[in-house]
């Protein structure tokens, strides 16, 4: 009985097309549109500056653990896998949902590839940029490892290079986790 | 019965009525418990030892019982025996972590002295019984993260009470209750595989505690070691072997204990342990070899 009414009410609510066209609210807010890049597919970031040191740990020496990972190809298929499992993971889906997930997945391969010295250099930001007011958890964080484990061990690396390539990250605990 | 069901009939059939229309109105139910949401990776809660608190089974670390982390609270519950030739001990807690800083636990141990009872002049089966009160701070560190030089270190404190004050003191012990204080270091070395931990306790206890504290001459305090050493061979399953070094306040010829233990976590919540135990000699009844087994339920 009263659904008409109430329809036609709140039809009258809507303002008209061209009206809102009149108003450019992203303008009015100083809202930029963010474009992605036509090659890369990414995001823009501001600058900064780049350097292997931002990877925040010393890469392996030697080739045997790049072999153990499958090269390059296998780390990215691992890197990717981890970015992916986190997106689609409750515990921490929300962390992942406003990142740039191409450029997640390509900065968290260079890392990857850089510490297990398998021919890469890090283009991203350091630990504690690229975390900065994430306000991620040991919790969040342990669900990242469990994510990645996963990832390695689908990639058929034993656990105890897994536990050894682990060695290397754990450390960044204290620019990842909130304070 | 009847009766009682007549008083929970209406409550169940209301509940059922009541339920459907209940969930189409609810928000919806988030995925995960607010109070034991847990968190830890597996394993690093360690496992319930014989005296309430986390370690490796016989030794003490410094890990937090639970699964919680950083702000979450968590929960355990154990269940442990010990099959000696000539003894059988038993024990059973549960423990509660708080943000992975403090550990509140309760254990109690039943130790069936067998036919050694009848030999003692005790009687059959006569049943040693103790009740173990336990605090663990975790001060600094962290067992996986951070420095990887830097080991999660705890102080913690156990009040123990004999529940056989007449038989301890006649065997020569000067108290039926004790408190030992113990500093715990453990870490897991991931470029390894390998967890340490070392820990030094400042005790009186007898067998643990089970025949008293001290004797007749001094209240016996010295400071003994825990050691364990482990290796990672998957995400659940670990191997490993433990020291732990005893006074012979009683002149029994009381020894060291030694362990060899492997433990998997079943699911994320049960963690069972198995392990060879060498206990030495109880009560002058030596070689005490034998299996021990335990069950752990974490939240």
């Amino acid at each position: 009985m009263i659904a008409l009414p109430l329809a036609l009410l709140l039809l009258q609510q809507v303002p008209p097309a061209d009206a809102e066209g009149a108003i450019d609210w992203d303008k009015e807010f100083g809202v930029e549109e963010q474009v992605r890049d036509p090659v890369t597919g990414e995001l823009p970031v501001d600058p900064y500056e780049q350097s292997n040191a931002n990877a925040g740990a010393r890469p392996f020496s030697g080739t045997e653990m790049a072999a153990t990972f499958g090269g390059q190809d296998g780390i990215r298929a691992i890197a990717e896998r981890t970015v992916d499992l986190s997106h689609e993971d409750p515990r921490i889906a929300a962390i992942f949902a406003a990142r740039d997930m191409v450029r997640l997945k390509r900065t968290l391969f260079e890392q990857f590839c850089y510490i297990l010295n398998a021919g890469c250099d890090y283009t991203g930001r350091d630990m504690a940029k690229a975390h900065e007011s994430m306000g991620a958890t040991t919790r969040d964080l342990n669900a990242l490892v469990e994510n990645l484990q996963q990832a390695m061990r689908e990639q058929g690396v034993p656990f105890a290079a897994q536990n050894r390539f682990l060695s290397k990250l754990a450390p960044m605990s204290r620019d990842i986790t909130a304070k | 019965m009847r009766r009682l069901f007549a008083l929970f009939a209406p409550t169940l059939a209301l509940a059922l009525v009541a339920a459907p229309a209940a969930a189409e109105d609810a928000p919806p139910v988030e995925s995960d418990d607010p109070l034991f949401e847990g968190g830890k990776l597996l394993l690093t809660n360690g496992v319930t030892g014989i005296e309430g608190s986390s370690g490796g089974g016989v030794a003490t670390w410094a890990t937090i019982g639970g699964l919680e982390t950083d702000s979450g609270v968590g929960l355990t519950g154990h269940v442990t025996l010990i099959e000696l030739p000539d003894f059988g001990w038993q024990s059973h807690g549960v423990a509660v972590g708080i943000a992975n800083r403090v550990e509140l636990s309760y254990a109690r141990q039943n130790f069936d002295t067998r036919d050694v009872g009848a030999a003692l002049g005790l009687g059959q089966g006569y049943t040693f019984n103790q009740d173990v009160f336990g605090a663990k701070v975790r001060l600094v560190g962290d067992l996986v993260y951070g420095d990887p030089l830097l080991p999660q270190v705890s102080v913690g404190i156990q009040h123990k009470r004999s529940r056989d004050a007449a038989v301890v003191q006649a065997v020569g012990a000067d108290s039926a209750a004790g408190t030992d204080l113990f500093v715990s270091a453990s870490k897991l070395f991931l470029s390894h595989s390998v967890l340490a931990s070392a820990t030094v306790r400042y005790t009186s206890a007898n067998e643990g505690g089970l025949l008293g504290f001290g004797n007749a001459a001094d209240d016996g305090r010295s400071l003994q070691f825990e050691g364990s050493l482990a290796y990672q061979l998957s995400r659940r399953a670990v191997v490993g072997a433990e020291v732990r070094t005893k006074p012979d306040n009683l002149g029994l010829g009381e020894d060291d204990w030694i362990d060899l233990f492997a433990a998997y976590a079943l699911t994320d919540n049960v963690t069972l342990t198995a392990a060879y135990v060498d206990l030495g000699s109880i009560a002058t009844f030596e070689k005490q070899r034998g299996g021990f087994l335990s069950a752990q339920l974490a939240f």
